[in-house]
């Protein structure tokens, strides 16, 4: 329940009556005009952020249609990029390929395979510039789904930008960079968690004093929920992680509304219509009380719960896949009515595939459709007062608390040191593969339906569609490229360089990013940083909890 | 069925050290019967002298993350140790999760299999003695036993092991639990895992006033000496080292004052224990299910014998050489 | 060789992919089905599986990808199983095309799983698999 009181409608109205608004009849499509909120108070911009971070939302600028990209080589990926700013994307998302994220080079044992097929292959900078090539960085946001070898891209990126004239503090993105969930959920971890912890605050140390418009961390649940969590846990483990980031900020000296304003979250957004929403809702609520009753921040920006969507990537199926399609626009719809502020729409071939160009612009195709053709962008939080709605959100709210509570306890008062041990004893983990476990044997009893699995197969054998297949060239000219750029730098700047980084490691003093930035520009690979850190650092090792 | 032959190929091969072949005659142990009879006839024909260490705790102690580090300092200084991991079989479905978390720096060197209990009672499977004894004709030494310190574990792991390492660790439950599951008089050696978290000097302190109560109450002259307790952080590997050097000399104080050769003594006493039991149980079963235990159950079911008669009756039958 | 001794299963997640979801439920379906089952965990190479594969005298092999990394991987899974003397039936699930299939029993993969395989089919073809390796 929204306890804390409304300044009251009239107050409400004042600020909306100043907004700048898009130029669209704010009306039904019968022309009913329609009003900007219905219902009572707390409302939308007013603490705690319930029913929406900003005032108007929608009236005054849609989500961004944010839609993933990457595959194969950066060259493949930046024609991927700029077609979909001709369809109307308005940022750039990338994916890359399972060695980049891992801090693997193409010409590693690990990445045989691998390269370029579940996104875009990075070892050098060289990459990084083809990838972006004419784009101006400084008037598209971008954001990069990475985490392990997080700091290494972001430097790439900074170095490619201010190469291209572009200068750092106009950059305007996202870089995922939320390593907790790595040992929760999507295991793409290098190093233990606390050497990692540091990293990440470096990030956020030298992106707060550096970068005003960059979001050095994604806090995602999304990948949480992938992993089998509920919604609870999704909300539970994802805000956790956050306060945790928030501690370990703070004991670095970092003033929390200083960096609270530049976290945003990423979640998922899946089958339960209203599960997802009261589960949005609850997390603005939940992120705005903590912030300011527990963190102690000030700064309205700081206490708002900002995120990005993306729909259930489990929930498609590879049976009669163009359903997916439907699952898909139900999943917008939970997210806007949610409150997001960008969203991700899966196309339907994804449980099969890198989606081919086709599918991923029905995906966009989608967004715009809930945005232009449905009316639910005129009202602010439309579903807030609705009885469920209201008891889902406090529901969430209850069941997230509990967590809290369990972390704070096993953390002695501290959700960091909560999160850690939970992360050591398989706390997290543990709760995930019993929710997936117990989700899975509802299916295979039939007490949940998936259609086109269990129910309504008719229609499954019409065979697949045309599935995205990923040149195994690809692989082969990568290799070549990467060995021409060894061939070509210097390899004592390259020596140096690593060393330098190897010893700054060992100083917890020392911010990495310059030196990082450093490196990339003498051509040092992508693992070659990694495992310079990484004899510093140490290798993190997983207990197999099943 | 394997044959003799068969068999005796696949133990030469395992003890010139073939791994697959050892790993398929443990399979032959475990089934049990006949061919896991004559396998362990054939290791203990050959004999070995390894340093056979059982390791428990409860679940959330750590063990295997302590098991996984002994296992990398014992490679790192050149030993060939073994792992034999149970677990308990799910008593629904038959079926069970195997050694997790265990696998840490497996190289050629060392060799770790997991078994579960199927269907026995206990913390510990019926072949586990005839896998050491496999383990022993091939050399690997130390032989390390993991379960989990549930119910009669004092029974079951001493009976196994020379050295019994019991790791606790903070949050795990006061000592007067430890005290009830029977790890108190279990241990050779304690193991305080997660030393570094804050209830490590309350759990290390409720264990030495456990113990100063076990020295009043005898235990202690019946154990023969007080258990030492070592501090190990099991992520980083603090303090394995020490509990390998515990292990080593609760070993060497054990042949040093001849209870070394008694205590293995009492384990072939268990070992032979439990396989008597076993055959005993399958031949109650069978005499139970059989036409003679059905008349008995008949005839009391009608009244007309008392169930002491029944007991007798059949007892007697098996005395005669009617099963055994 | 009796056939009502549990069934052991070795599974594994082999190279870099993460998604481990779907094997984890896959380790208790085959527990509820009456089998032993060792779990490696992630990043686990074909030798890293192999050796325990030996050890373990695992009945079958499972391993789960969802990267497109399959029509490499399980080859060079089974070929070490081969090198190292060793014809243990190779499970292979996760996302899988219709059109990879064929090429991965090609290669000597000897059950190929879909995402929407029942809990039921996924013992079944286990045990089949096993019990086809034994003739």
């Amino acid at each position: 329940m929204d306890v804390s009181s409304s300044s009251g409608r009239s107050t409400y109205d004042a600020n909306v009556a100043n907004a700048a608004v898009r130029d669209v009849p704010f009306e039904t499509m019968s022309g009913v005009p329609v009003d900007t909120i219905y219902g009572d108070g707390p409302y939308p911009g007013e603490y705690p952020y319930t029913r929406g971070v900003y005032p108007t939302m929608y009236r005054s600028r849609l989500w961004t249609m944010r839609m993933f990209a990457g595959f194969g080589t950066a060259k493949d990926t930046n024609e991927r990029f700029k077609e979909l700013l001709r369809h109307g994307g308005t940022g750039l998302s990338t994916a890359f390929d399972m060695p980049t994220l891992m801090g693997r080079d193409s010409d590693s044992e690990w990445a045989f395979g691998e390269v370029g097929r579940a996104g875009v292959a990075i070892d050098t900078l060289g990459d990084m510039t083809d990838l972006f090539a004419d784009i101006d960085l400084s008037k598209v946001s971008t954001s990069m789904t990475i985490n392990g070898p997080a700091a290494t891209i972001l430097a790439m990126y900074i170095a490619v930008a201010e190469d291209g004239g572009v200068a750092r503090k106009d950059l305007a993105g996202t870089i995922q960079n939320d390593i907790l969930k790595e040992y929760q959920a999507q295991k793409e971890y290098i190093y233990p968690p606390r050497p990692s912890m540091r990293i990440v605050t470096d990030m956020v140390k030298f992106t707060t004093a550096e970068m005003p418009r960059w979001h050095p961390v994604s806090i995602s649940g999304y990948h949480i929920r992938e992993a089998g969590s509920t919604a609870a846990q999704e909300l539970a483990f994802t805000l956790a992680n956050g306060f945790a980031y928030v501690e370990a900020a703070v004991a670095q000296g970092l003033d929390v509304n200083d960096f609270g304003k530049r976290l945003s979250f990423f979640f998922n957004a899946h089958n339960d219509f209203f599960e997802e929403i009261g589960k949005l809702r609850a997390a603005r609520r939940i992120w705005a009380r903590w912030m300011k009753e527990r963190y102690g921040a000030t700064d309205e920006r700081a206490m708002l719960c900002r995120f990005h969507t993306q729909t259930a990537g489990v929930s498609l199926t590879a049976q009669q896949p163009e359903i997916n399609v439907a699952r898909v626009a139900i999943q917008a719809m939970a997210a806007v009515m949610g409150g997001t502020q960008s969203l991700h729409t899966d196309a339907y071939d994804e449980a099969l595939a890198l989606p081919t160009e086709k599918a991923a612009r029905i995906a966009l195709r989608t967004q715009q459709i809930v945005a232009h053709e449905t009316g639910v962008t005129n009202v602010a939080d439309p579903l807030g007062g609705a009885p469920y709605v209201e008891w889902m959100t406090d529901e969430m709210e209850r069941q997230a608390e509990a967590v809290f509570a369990h972390l704070d306890d096993i953390g002695n008062g501290s959700i960091l040191e909560g999160v850690y041990t939970g992360i050591e004893n398989g706390y997290f983990v543990g709760e995930i593969a019993d929710a997936a476990y117990r989700y899975q044997r509802e299916v295979n009893a039939n007490q949940r339906i998936i259609v086109g699995v269990n129910a309504f197969t008719e229609g499954n054998d019409e065979g697949q569609a045309e599935l995205l297949k990923v040149d195994p060239a690809v692989e082969k000219e990568q290799l070549e490229r990467l060995a021409r750029v060894k061939q070509a730098r210097d390899t004592d700047l390259v020596a140096s360089a690593l060393a330098q980084l190897s010893a700054e490691a060992q100083d917890p003093n020392v911010n990495l990013m310059p030196s990082l930035i450093d490196a990339v520009r003498t051509d040092c690979t992508e693992e070659e940083i990694a495992m310079a850190l990484e004899s510093v650092f140490g290798t993190y090792v997983e207990r197999a909890v099943v | 069925m394997r044959s003799t032959d068969e068999l005796k190929c696949l133990f030469d091969e395992a003890i010139a050290g073939h791994r697959r072949s050892l790993g398929r005659l443990l399979t032959v142990v475990e089934r049990g019967g006949q061919a896991a009879a004559a396998v362990n006839d054939m290791a203990h024909a050959v004999g070995g002298n390894g340093h056979v260490i059982g390791i428990t705790g409860a679940p959330g102690s750590g063990k295997s993350t302590v098991t996984g580090q002994m296992l990398r300092l014992l490679v790192a200084a050149g030993a060939k140790p073994a792992v034999l991991a149970v677990d308990p079989s799910s008593p629904l479905t038959g079926g069970a999760i195997l050694g997790d978390r265990l696998r840490m720096d497996d190289g050629p060197d060392s060799f770790i299999r997991s078994m579960a209990t199927r269907g026995q009672s206990g913390g510990l499977a019926v072949a586990v003695p005839a896998a050491v004894r496999l383990f022993d004709a091939c050399g690997y030494n130390p032989i390390i036993i993991e379960t989990v310190g549930v119910g009669q574990v004092e029974v079951d792991i001493t009976g196994a092991a020379d050295t019994c390492l019991v790791v606790v660790a903070p949050g795990w439950g006061d000592a007067v639990q430890a005290n009830k599951a029977g790890l108190l008089e279990v241990a050779d050696v304690f193991v305080v895992n997660k030393s570094d978290t804050p209830g490590a000097k309350d759990v290390r302190r409720d264990l030495e006033f456990m113990l100063d109560l076990g020295h009043v109450s005898g235990h202690e002259v019946r154990r023969g000496s007080r258990p030492n307790i070592v501090n190990t952080i099991g992520i980083s590997g603090v303090g394995i080292d020490e509990v390998l050097a515990e292990a080593a000399k609760h070993l060497e104080r054990l042949a040093s004052d001849g209870q070394l050769a008694d205590r293995r003594k009492r384990r072939i006493a268990i070992e032979i224990r439990s396989h008597l039991q076993q055959q005993l149980a399958e031949t109650v079963d069978a005499l139970i299910e059989g036409p003679v235990g059905g008349a008995h159950i008949d005839q009391v079911a009608n009244g007309s014998m008392r169930p002491s008669e029944a007991v007798q009756a059949l007892y007697s039958g098996l005395d005669d050489g009617g099963c055994l | 060789m009796g056939n009502d001794e549990p069934i052991r299963v070795v599974l594994a997640k082999i190279g870099l992919d993460g998604h481990d979801r779907g094997i984890k439920v896959v380790a208790r379906i085959l527990r509820d089905g009456g089998m032993e089952v060792i779990y490696l965990g992630l990043r686990q190479t074909a030798d890293m599986i192999v050796a325990a594969v030996e050890q373990e005298d695992a009945d079958a092999v499972g391993v789960s990808l969802h990267n497109g990394g399959h029509l490499t991987l399980a080859p060079r899974l089974v070929q070490a199983l081969r090198d190292a003397g060793m014809e243990t039936p190779v499970v292979v699930g996760g996302i899988i095309p219709d059109d990879d299939v064929q090429p991965l029993h090609d290669n000597g993969v000897a059950v190929v799983l879909g995402p929407g395989a029942s809990a039921d089919e996924v013992v079944a073809s286990v045990r089949q698999a096993v019990l086809t390796s034994r003739t």
